[in-house]
């Protein structure tokens, strides 16, 4: 007969005895798999099937934004620099990817949010969540991407060999968007503004990636594209799919690297902050 | 093999009572988790901070079975959900051995979006069977729940009482070595209750329970040991069952007493009390030992002919009458008030609290003409603490062998 697991709960900070922890984040991780994948095919049917317009949502925004900027581009009203692409493919293939960092960023808050009232219940490894919401977002991901491609081929882009890259490119914005949602998660729970400063702060922060604008060539708004983060992602993933070879691909695994390293730390977080957190949610 | 399964050693838990406050808190505490220092400080208590749970210590075996009893709010869910894991204390240690499943504050552990079948099969897993065991519980699973037709539809539709059969079959068929109960039994029928005090039964011997409950006697069914817990602190603990429960009465029974009164009040009642053998005042009876009610009225001329009548009713705590006594008022020209006095041989009924209602009714439909609502409260003392209100026991009881 097997050793029965022995579990302590003490006031002690995890932290403490970072083996242990170590060791049981990720085997939380994997005892939570077969709970994430269920709530996750729960979540989408039923997120689907409720809605009439159904996966017409997933990319109604990047249709909607394309069509904004490419009527406010050709009517004049902004001038926009030139692109390698047709503008309207640069436009729709930019805020296709820039809705899947979205979608990856605000899911650990939304996820935990939604899950109140099992966290004070109910005793299951809470990474079932976040990685049901990464379910989600792959879903929701390759559908928009396939939309995508079809809209490119009819521009007459063929995107080659680059695409079988193009699968990184969205697997490396699913983890930026995670780390940097799950960084903001814990405090996000206690506190609803940090949700809707984050929105804010994205939305502005779109116009500083190259999704609606090419890259600047010079000035203080090259400096400010240059150095955010998120700007080899968008264009990298652009290249690949476009059939163009990337530029910023240093840059791009650099940012991949600092945004493992970066989840890794909030994983350890979340986990740290759980119990503290469920204590003062009113569920 | 009797092994120790739960060992808790001066366990304490504070919240904050204002949200604002709470959160502030909630914050700071993160970040001391952050930064790797204990939860809770030394001890101390911040502004607006109580404490929820107070140094509770206590130990449970295989085998065995611990009720856990209190008013609402005495910590008896928040002392059940750290043992879960869901919070973390800010004082002491829990040490649990073994796989736990719970069932707290009404909640039987399921995901409400997901159907019964796929709770089953997550929760199972999470507690470590394959899926090879599941498939060969599932059928007995489903069958206990009596859930049938309805198992492929989302937890969301279900009763509580489908919530709570399911959470319990699933709780039970998965052998876990610690079982925690919170009140199940508040929602379940009769039939259920009685299946799962024998499920409980055949699986005690297997596993260590927690049971908590406001029903004494199903508390005393299946407990050997009680922990009374009053504003977070231990007040009572230990085998003797009928001791800590008539200490849990004693609590509850400080609880005012009406001093409403209705109906025409042509005619009314002045006084009612409660006392023993000696006409003393008592507002506590041994089961067995005499007793007796009295009464002062007033019964004015004008309706001294219209036939008044005594009524009165005993309540049990759930404000179920349990027992009544009608007499009629024998009057006599020109004297109005009148002293009532009723003695009983011996006080029937078992361990707990009652309430008594005094009617005073007039005329052949029983017009009412005073009533006072739950004006005395008494408490029988008894060693043993049965299911019903009245104990009877036969004046002549024989057993004879048949050849």
């Amino acid at each position: 007969m097997t050793e029965p697991r022995i579990t302590v709960y003490t006031p002690e900070s995890s932290l403490a005895s970072p083996g242990v922890m170590i060791r049981d984040m990720f085997r939380d991780l994997a005892a939570g798999r077969e709970l994430a994948w269920r709530l996750a095919v729960r979540d989408t049917s039923a997120q689907y099937r409720q809605a009439y317009l159904g996966i017409l949502w997933a990319f109604i925004m990047p249709l909607t934004n394309t069509v904004t900027w490419v009527f406010l581009s050709q009517a004049g009203i902004v001038t926009v620099g030139d692109t390698a692409l047709p503008y309207p493919a640069y436009v729709f293939s930019g805020t296709i990817l820039w809705s899947i960092l979205m979608d990856a960023l605000n899911s650990p808050l939304a996820q935990t949010n939604g899950a109140r009232a099992m966290l004070a219940k109910l005793n299951f490894p809470r990474e079932a969540l976040l990685l049901a919401g990464i379910y989600k977002v792959l879903f929701n991901a390759a559908i928009k991407v396939s939309l995508l491609i079809a809209a490119l081929l009819l521009f007459g882009i063929n995107p080659g060999f680059g695409l079988l890259w193009f699968p990184v490119g969205i697997l490396s914005l699913i983890l930026v968007g995670t780390a940097i949602g799950l960084l903001i998660t814990p405090v996000g729970m206690l506190y609803t503004d940090v949700g809707r400063v984050l929105s804010l702060l994205m939305q502005f922060l779109m116009y500083l990636t190259p999704v609606v604008f090419p890259m600047p060539k010079e000035g203080w708004p090259a400096m400010l594209f240059q150095i955010n983060p998120l700007t080899p992602l968008i264009l990298t993933s652009r290249d690949w799919l476009t059939g163009l070879s990337p530029v910023y691909l240093d840059y791009f695994l650099v940012v991949n690297g600092a945004a493992f390293l970066l989840l890794f730390v909030v994983w350890v977080a979340y986990r740290l902050a759980m119990p503290i957190l469920i204590e003062r949610m009113s569920a | 093999m009797s092994d120790t399964l739960i060992r808790v050693e001066g366990v304490s838990k504070k919240f904050c009572r204002s949200l604002k406050n709470s959160l502030w808190y909630g914050l700071q505490d993160l970040g001391q988790e952050l930064r790797g220092h204990r939860h809770g400080g030394q001890g101390e208590l911040r502004s607006d901070e109580f404490w929820a749970v107070h140094d509770i210590s206590f130990e449970l075996k295989r085998g065995e079975c611990l009720g856990l009893i209190g008013r609402n709010g005495a910590g008896k869910t928040t002392l059940l959900r750290m043992l879960n894991g869901l919070i973390k204390p800010d004082q002491g240690r829990i040490e649990i051995r073994g796989r736990i499943a719970a069932l707290i504050a009404l909640g039987a552990g399921f995901n409400p979006i997901l159907t019964g079948r796929e709770n089953i099969y997550v929760n199972a897993s999470l507690l470590g069977l394959s899926k090879h065991e599941i498939a060969r519980l599932i059928d007995d699973i489903i069958e206990f729940s009596e859930i049938d037709e309805f198992i492929d539809s989302p937890v969301q539709n279900y009763s509580s009482g489908m919530q709570v059969r399911l959470g319990f079959a699933v709780a039970t068929a998965l052998r876990p070595d610690v079982l925690l109960l919170d009140e199940i039994l508040a929602v379940g029928d009769s039939a259920f209750r009685a299946k799962c005090f024998n499920r409980i039964q055949d699986t005690i011997t297997d596993c260590a329970v927690i049971f908590v409950s406001h029903s004494m006697p199903q508390v005393t069914r299946i407990s050997d040991q009680l922990l009374l817990m009053n504003k977070g602190r231990r007040l009572a603990s230990g085998p003797d069952l009928g001791e800590i429960i008539a200490r849990y009465n004693s609590l509850t029974a400080e609880e005012a007493y009406t001093a409403r009164s209705e109906g025409s009040h042509k005619a009314t009642i002045e006084s009612v009390s409660l006392c023993d053998s000696l006409s003393n005042e008592v507002t506590e009876l041994s089961h067995g030992d005499p007793f007796a009610i009295l009464l002062n009225t007033h019964l004015p001329k004008t309706i001294q002919h219209s036939d008044p009548r005594i009524l009165i009713t005993i309540a049990d705590q759930d404000d179920s009458p349990v027992a009544q006594i009608s007499d009629r008022i024998d009057v006599q020209d020109g004297i109005e008030r009148y002293a009532l006095y009723l003695h009983f041989e011996s006080t029937p009924f078992n361990a707990g609290r009652y309430s008594i209602t005094a009617n005073l009714l007039l005329g052949p439909r029983g017009e009412l003409a005073h009533r006072l609502p739950r004006c005395v409260g008494f408490t029988v003392r008894h060693t043993f603490v049965g299911y019903a209100p009245i104990l009877l026991r036969p004046s002549h009881y024989s057993v004879r062998p048949l050849a």
